[in-house]
């Protein structure tokens, strides 16, 4: 059993949890991600490493509610615990050597690009940050991005945040204006790094995306993570879960990422009713 | 007067047509008349070939002895001396080919039902045991075990016996490795694993879960920084292959590890469960081994048409021929000389057919098995929206990448000393399939014999705790 020593709702559907889990604090880096199941009859869920304090012993989650267990792991408070909590797994996000990368999230993925940037800033390298939310009410660690970047820049689909538009019309202008960057990293929504990864090719820009597609285990066994790579298949939780973004399949990832949203929304909407009811 | 019935009796069986339906245990057990019938078949030879086909040395005349004078809880205790794990192996050993096939009476006729008894005394003792375990005393050695699969827990159960401290890490939720992730439900119930597991935490062994060695400690931090003085590896080979064929990665193809961890460990065939599954209409299994028939037999317990696709004859299936049998019976169809060339698109993103190439067999491989060949102008579509992944594992790179100077095979098979389990690194021990690549689960109880033997042999010749600090993890 993990304990929560802290819990909060960044947004109305995003939370942050920080659990007590010493041995996975100890060795975790940015990029990896940890398999969490809520309860005792819980699904095995992929999370990614949000932030970690390696003194205290703790490992920060930043997750989304998109289904029935993500549902169950949000109605858990401060001072309990998740019933298991095992990694850091996949490798983490390759930094070394970098001067200069502009760092792309969108919506949740923000949580995962996060420590991202906090590392690259952390190494001297420079970090532009380019955050993407379809409204205000949705933002999430405005202020720890603005700490970690040499530049900022905001986007929203309504223009109620920051600059009306896309994180690929911002991260257009930057290289358009003549940024110069080694590498691209970008984490978010499949769709939105298909397109990053597509414009970053027209430029000749090295790209990273990170994946989450669905798996079980975590460690190579089930093989349901599997996606193209160059041609090649490839499972996200041994190999990656960041892959060279101008190689990857993004129309199959995305088709695979929807095998079970039937599934899905018909347990979402039974804990739904099921919470309703208690309460 | 020795029984001199040239048959087996049979195993007391759900009907096929009932348990097509369900997940319960498909045999049912003798019971203890037929049981002592059955012993009584036993000619106890002088010269035990039987014993000579297993791989942990059971001495099986002995306890069959025990068995048709009626004395079962001695009939248990001489298995234990050899087996920790007696009432899985009654269930899931390939008798047939080792000591059923070595035994006298197989000669004219069926040999004793070696495992069946086997099955029959365990589940005995289970249910009748009582009291506390004695704890063994502590020598104060601490040893390490990777992964709580068979090997792993034989190994972690021998020396426990001797008195070594035993920390056995597993990367799952749950302990017992493929035995509660791979095989199902019907053929070892997981309750019976438990029971297992919880006889070896009452010999004193601890078992943390959620530890990937490799990642989360590894096998050096587990010598230099926590205190262990050896360590087994017994990881297991969980890869799955896949084919390379067109249309691979569609939805609805998976791999056989996919659905049956889906299944067995994530308990998703359970009405309400928080983990899906696929209820497949027109399920295809590709491969012929016992996972293929578990995966076709469990895709068959949630309303599928099951074919299995298999490109030699029915005479070269690697699966147990129990389990064959068994798939056939509730209804499984076998389509042999039949080899998978592409999945094809029905829905959109989704499998709706498999492309297959008939073969025919040539001359002999490696394996000394005939070849397939395809046949020209043969290719054929099968309708399937589910298409399943049977085609063997191999070893996790993870402890590989992550242990210096751990030599391995080329394929990713851990290089040992075979009667020892001694890998290249000191101290560090391996066995099972992380070793032989995919095998039998009696295979890797005896390798975790044979390293717990070798281990036992290292550390006594050493001053137990030396000078380390002996963290606990976690």
């Amino acid at each position: 059993m993990y304990r929560i020593v802290e819990k909060r709702a960044l947004n109305p559907t995003v939370i942050l949890m920080t659990v007590e889990a010493p041995l996975v604090a100890r060795r975790c880096e940015p990029g990896q991600f940890v398999i969490v199941r809520a309860d005792e009859n819980g699904e095995r869920i992929p999370l990614t490493v949000a932030d970690f304090d390696r003194n205290r012993g703790t490992v920060t989650i930043i997750f989304q509610l998109v289904g029935a267990s993500t549902l169950a792991l949000s109605r858990l408070n401060e001072g309990e615990s998740v019933h298991d909590f095992a990694g850091p797994l996949g490798r983490p996000t390759h930094t070394e050597g970098l001067k200069k990368v502009a760092v792309v999230g969108g919506g949740v993925g923000c949580a995962i690009a996060y420590p991202v940037a906090k590392k690259l800033h952390e190494q001297g390298t420079v970090v532009h940050s380019v955050t993407g939310f379809r409204t205000k009410d949705l933002v999430i660690l405005e202020d720890e991005f603005a700490a970690v970047s040499d530049k900022v820049c905001r986007v929203s689909d309504d223009g109620s945040w920051g600059e009306k538009g896309l994180v690929t019309d911002a991260l257009k202008q930057l290289i358009e204006s003549g940024e110069k960057y080694d590498e691209v990293i970008t984490i978010g929504p499949l769709i939105m790094m298909k397109f990053v990864c597509r414009l970053t090719k027209e430029y000749g820009i090295k790209t990273v995306a990170s994946m989450n597609p669905i798996m079980i285990d975590g460690t190579g066994m089930c093989g349901g993570c599997r996606l193209t790579v160059g041609g090649q298949t490839r499972f996200a939780c041994v190999d990656g879960p960041e892959f060279d973004g101008h190689e990857i399949d993004f129309d199959e990832a995305m088709a695979r990422g929807g095998a079970y949203k039937a599934f899905e929304r018909h347990a979402y909407d039974e804990a739904c009713a099921l919470f309703r009811e208690v309460k | 007067m020795p029984n001199m019935s040239p048959v087996k009796n049979p195993m007391p069986a759900q009907d096929p047509e009932v348990r097509a339906g369900n997940f319960q245990e498909v045999a049912l057990g003798y019971s203890p008349e037929t049981a002592l019938d059955e012993a009584q078949r036993c000619l106890n030879c002088k010269q035990k070939f039987c014993v000579g086909g297993c791989p942990v040395k059971i001495d099986i005349p002995a306890f069959i002895h025990q068995v048709a004078e009626g004395d079962i809880e001695e009939a248990y205790r001489i298995i234990s001396r050899s087996s920790s794990l007696p009432a899985v192996c009654g269930r899931v050993c390939p008798q047939e080919s080792q000591c059923e096939g070595q035994c006298i009476r197989g000669k004219k006729g069926d040999p004793v039902g070696i495992g069946r008894l086997e099955r029959f005394v365990a589940d005995w003792h289970n249910a009748h045991a009582e009291g506390a375990v004695d704890q063994p005393a502590s020598n104060g050695h601490r040893v390490a075990i990777v992964g709580s699969g068979p090997s792993g827990l034989t190994c972690a159960g021998d020396l426990a016996k001797k008195g070594y401290q035993v920390t056995v890490f597993e990367a799952l939720h749950l302990a017992g490795g493929v035995l509660v992730y791979g095989i199902p439900e019907f053929r070892l119930p997981k309750a019976i694993v438990e029971k297992e597991i919880d006889g070896l935490r009452a010999l004193g062994v601890e078992i943390q879960t959620n530890v990937i060695i490799g990642r989360t400690i590894t096998v050096d931090e587990l010598m230099a920084e926590y205190g262990f003085e050896a360590v087994f590896i017994g990881s297991g080979a969980g890869l799955p292959k896949f084919m390379s064929i067109p249309g691979e990665n569609m939805n609805g193809v998976c791999s056989a590890n996919e659905f049956l961890t889906r299944i067995n460990l994530m308990k998703a065939y359970q009405p309400g469960a928080a983990t899906p599954i696929q209820h497949g209409h027109k399920v295809a299994v590709v491969g012929g081994g016992n996972v293929a028939m578990d995966a076709a037999r469990c895709a068959r317990r949630l309303g599928a048409e099951v074919q299995i696709i298999y490109r030699r004859t029915e005479k070269e299936l690697p699966a147990r021929r129990e389990e064959v049998e068994h798939a056939m019976e509730e209804g499984i169809r076998f389509s042999f000389l039949t080899n998978p060339v592409a999945i094809l698109e029905g829905e959109k993103g989704w499998c709706g057919s498999i492309r297959v190439q008939h073969m025919e067999l040539g001359e002999p491989d490696a394996s000394g098995r005939r070849r397939p060949v395809p046949i020209e102008g043969s290719e054929e579509e099968i309708p399937a929206d589910m298409v399943i992944m049977a085609l063997g594992t191999s070893p996790n790179p993870l402890i590989k990448t992550t242990t210096e100077g751990l030599e391995t095979q080329r394929w990713g098979g851990i290089v040992v000393e075979e009667t020892t389990g001694k890998t290249s690194r000191e101290g560090v021990y391996a066995g099972g399939d992380a070793v032989t690549g995919a095998a039998t689960v009696i295979l890797a109880m005896g390798a975790g014999k044979t390293a717990a033997a070798a281990i036992d042999e290292y550390l006594s010749g050493k001053t137990a705790g030396s000078d380390k600090s002996g963290e606990e993890p976690g």
